[in-house]
């Protein structure tokens, strides 16, 4: 090898397939697949920060614009609702970490548990989800044609409100409050479609585990989906903060 | 032992029997394909495609600016016509043409890997692609969008009564194709990588792409969420962008900016990794400050997030605003610049020769030097507020895309042609085809400049008579340039057939995509290469010239 050039052989020969089956050709070993993969879900999940960027950016420049209205608004959201989904949520987060620490040991029974969990908590913060959306519509808080402002309270605040203090909002800020509306729909629909897609995809790994899949040791698709889980839940503890609680007494 | 470099190997005279393209046969193994060369070959001929259609819209456009009165068509079709145009160009066209064809293709191979980190996902891209394409092409048979490309708000969201939901979805779609292959690319090039293929072994290919990607995958998004809220604006009436309900119309273009802006980078830094190959191939020298140029496409993608509001100096952003994006859109100028100063190092006591990618390379560095250096006038917001909104504009930037994308496309499409198909192209007509398309380019664009200058505004059918001399002029050109684009579609596709079996290595070039065979394997490499060898080592290559050579696998 006195010449630095030149070029080694390394790998295996074509039609040697001593790999496992789930290890895919391309990749030289199971470590530079699994790491790949993990790279790639951390990205992705980069991008989902970006696209829920847009909303939240959006979300603090009006804030900061038409702060009462703001105020206003977020008080007529249900606290407790909120509070309860929060909790449901960061639950099923931590099922969900059970499902992939249940992989990890092969524990197939504990993995199925873990993803009906998982489940079951999803569809609870979905249907408290849809509650709050059917009070906001009931209450024309609903952004387009519906919308009505005026009796809710923004103008003329109920008397107890008024009790603790409360100032009516002036009528052009109470209008405002339907731009809080939009942002709290796009960003809580937002989300809600991601859980959505995360249920599908867990009723899908909850019939392969419950066929004897993930045994195996490759779990990377468990894994990945955990960190996607994770995510949607990060995503809540941000919203809530900020729709539901800051200012909420100021 | 075996080295890694194949010089002329003129007894190849045959295409290798067994080889990507005749792996498999049939539609359906093409169609479920997940190797990243047949995908490029899909995306070749989708773009293509989409290409024509945009440039006979462009036709259409040129045509009816022949006369000063609306003639052709009326002011709604016009505006429909340029705004399908500018949506097929922008979107089906620059953004996906050199990654998604030759990033695809090359990447893998010029790092010393089997595939790219994700081949389903690579498929999937192709096909959000064409979905994204056929909405973009339902919208305008159905009606069409008369919003212009950036769908600006209000027009999108209230004003307009066309398609704008459509396209905004398909938009929507193919952005998603767009955001999969940076992600793809990205993680590739950090895990992918061959033995001994170190970060400053990177072809300057590779280093584009990853900046590029970057791009892709923190910009996209960022689009995707805005057009959500224009369709919600239109569907359902929240009030997001809407000044009658307290939203900003603003907002939108901040938010369509911030992405827009780095896509013009998305657009160009491809463009510029095939030119530093191109340079360096056919001046048979390293690039000169490798990692100045290497460094400088970074520089680009970072610096590329912060100057989005210099499209916004008229919208009545604040003077402290407009200065500090003045200044910032300065900066992204220095390694733009650091990029042209080192290919012209490069070239400078290079053995040059003029092959036919060579030649768009060189109409490359001439035009985006040109768009630019006009991209100044427009940075300084006291120019910008003379020249925004005029042919100026069309110019500058048909300058910095067309000019210069379209140029490293091209370029980059005949430099690779030989490993994609195995056979060579003819060589006479393609450096006249690349000398017709400088020429018909010129003829085309500049004379905007001066109808900029003058005040011709854009996006108008018919405009006052002292503007036709210079726009007769344009239209001519186009026609030229029409011809610049078709010759090579027929000799290319002719080459298939005809073309001289190309050898492994027609340009003797260095890089690993040489040193295997043309067309390369399924897998590319029979063996995983480790490399040693430096990146554009063409010193070594020319002592190696007159020693026995021996080939890999
Ligand atoms: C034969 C070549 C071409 C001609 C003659 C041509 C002509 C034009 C003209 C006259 C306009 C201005 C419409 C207006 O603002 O009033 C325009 C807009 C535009 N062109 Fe081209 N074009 C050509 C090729 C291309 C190519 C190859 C691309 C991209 C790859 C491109 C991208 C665009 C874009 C993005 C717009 C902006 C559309 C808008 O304002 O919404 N053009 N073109
Ligand atoms: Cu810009």
């Amino acid at each position: 090898m006195s010449d630095s050039h030149a070029v080694a052989v390394v790998g295996h020969e074509e039609g040697h397939s001593e790999h496992p089956a789930y290890q895919r050709h391309h990749f030289v070993s199971m470590e530079q697949q699994n790491e790949t993969v993990s790279f790639g879900m951390w990205l992705f999940l980069l991008t989902e920060i970006m696209f829920f960027g847009g909303l939240f950016t959006a979300y603090l420049i009006y804030r900061n614009w038409y702060f009462p209205a703001f105020v206003a608004a977020s008080h007529t959201l249900n606290l407790w609702e909120g509070t309860i989904n929060t909790f449901v949520l960061i639950s099923s987060s931590f099922t969900m970490a059970m499902g992939v620490w249940c992989a990890e040991t092969k524990r197939s029974k504990g993995l199925i548990w873990s993803l009906i969990g998982t489940l079951i908590l999803g569809a609870v913060f979905l249907g408290i989800k849809y509650d709050e959306y059917h009070e906001k519509y009931e209450l024309h808080h609903i952004p387009g044609e519906i919308f009505h402002f005026n009796s809710q309270g923004f103008v003329h605040p109920s008397a107890e409100a008024l009790k603790t203090g409360e100032k009516p909002l002036a009528p052009d800020m109470a209008a405002k409050t339907e731009v809080y509306f939009s942002l709290y729909f796009a960003m809580t629909g937002m989300h809600a479609l991601h859980m959505v897609i995360g249920m599908v995809l867990l009723s899908g790994m909850l019939w392969k585990a419950s066929h004897g899949g993930y045994m195996n040791g490759h779990i990377a698709f468990v894994e990945n989906f955990g960190l996607y889980w994770h995510f949607v839940d990060i995503v809540w503890i941000f919203l809530f903060p900020l729709l539901y609680l800051i200012s909420r007494h100021a | 032992m075996s080295t890694i470099v194949s010089l002329p190997d003129q007894a190849t005279a045959r295409i290798p029997k067994r080889n990507y393209l005749t792996n498999e046969n049939g539609l359906l193994s093409w169609l479920l394909t997940g190797d990243h060369k047949r995908i490029a070959v899909l995306y070749l001929i989708s773009i293509t495609f989409f290409f024509f259609i945009g440039g006979a819209l462009a036709g259409m456009i040129r045509l009816e600016l022949l006369t000063p009165q609306s003639d052709l068509m009326a002011s709604d079709t016009y505006n429909k016509v340029f705004t399908m145009h500018g949506v097929i160009m922008v979107f089906l066209f620059l953004v996906p043409s050199v990654p998604a064809t030759l990033g695809n293709f090359l990447i893998p191979i010029m790092i010393g890997a089997k595939d790219l980190a994700f081949p389903k996902i690579n498929l999937l891209s192709w096909y959000l692609y064409l979905v994204g394409g056929g909405m973009t092409l339902t919208a305008m048979i159905t009606g069409g969008v008369d919003t212009g490309w950036t769908f600006t708000t209000p027009m999108s969201t209230h004003f307009s009564n066309t398609n704008v939901i459509t396209t905004g979805l398909a938009i929507f779609v193919a952005g998603f194709s767009s955001i999969f292959t940076g992600l793809n690319f990205i993680v590739t090039i950090h895990r992918m990588r061959a033995p001994g293929m170190t970060w400053f072994k990177l072809p300057l290919f590779c280093w584009a792409h990853y900046a590029a990607s970057i791009l892709m995958v923190l910009g996209t998004p960022v689009l995707a969420i805005t057009l959500v809220l224009v369709v919600l604006e239109r569907t359902i009436g929240i009030g997001v962008f809407d000044p009658t309900k307290g939203g900003d119309p603003i907002l939108f273009q901040h938010l369509f900016w911030f992405y827009s802006h780095p896509a013009v980078y998305i657009m160009i830094l491809p463009g510029m990794g095939v030119i530093s190959e191109v340079i360096s191939t056919f001046s048979r020298k390293r690039v000169f400050g490798y990692t100045a140029v290497a460094f400088s496409s970074v520089a680009i993608a970072v610096f590329g997030f912060f100057v989005w509001a210099h499209h916004m100096f008229i919208m009545g952003v604040s003077n402290y605003a407009v200065l500090v994006f003045s200044l910032l859109t300065m900066l992204v100028a220095v390694p733009s610049a650091i990029k042209i100063f080192n290919w012209a190092f490069t070239l400078y006591k290079g053995s040059i020769t003029f092959e036919t990618p060579m030649l768009y390379a060189f109409g490359f560095m001439g035009l985006f030097t040109i768009g630019g250096l006009t991209g100044v006038f427009l940075g300084s917001s006291g120019t910008d507020i003379h020249l925004t909104e005029t042919y100026f504009i069309v110019a500058h930037f048909h300058f910095v895309m067309v000019g210069g994308m379209l140029m490293a496309f091209l370029s980059g499409v005949h430099f690779w042609w030989p490993k994609m198909t195995g056979r060579m192209y003819p060589e006479k007509i393609s450096q006249l085809a690349a000398v017709v398309t400088f020429i018909g380019f010129n003829f085309t664009f500049f004379p905007q400049f001066l109808l900029g200058m003058l005040g011709m505004p854009r996006r108008y059918a018919a405009y006052p008579h002292e503007f036709q001399v210079l726009n007769v002029f344009s239209t001519a050109g186009a026609s030229i340039l029409g011809v610049g684009y078709l010759l090579p579609m027929i000799y290319l596709i002719w080459s298939l057939k005809y073309g001289e079996v190309a050898g492994n290595n027609p340009w003797q070039a260095t890089g690993l995509e040489w040193q295997i065979q043309s067309p390369p394997l399924t897998e590319n490499f029979t063996t995983i290469p480790i490399v040693t060898q430096d990146v554009y080592d063409y010193e070594w290559l020319e002592r190696q010239k007159e020693h026995e050579v021996t080939h890999v696998g």
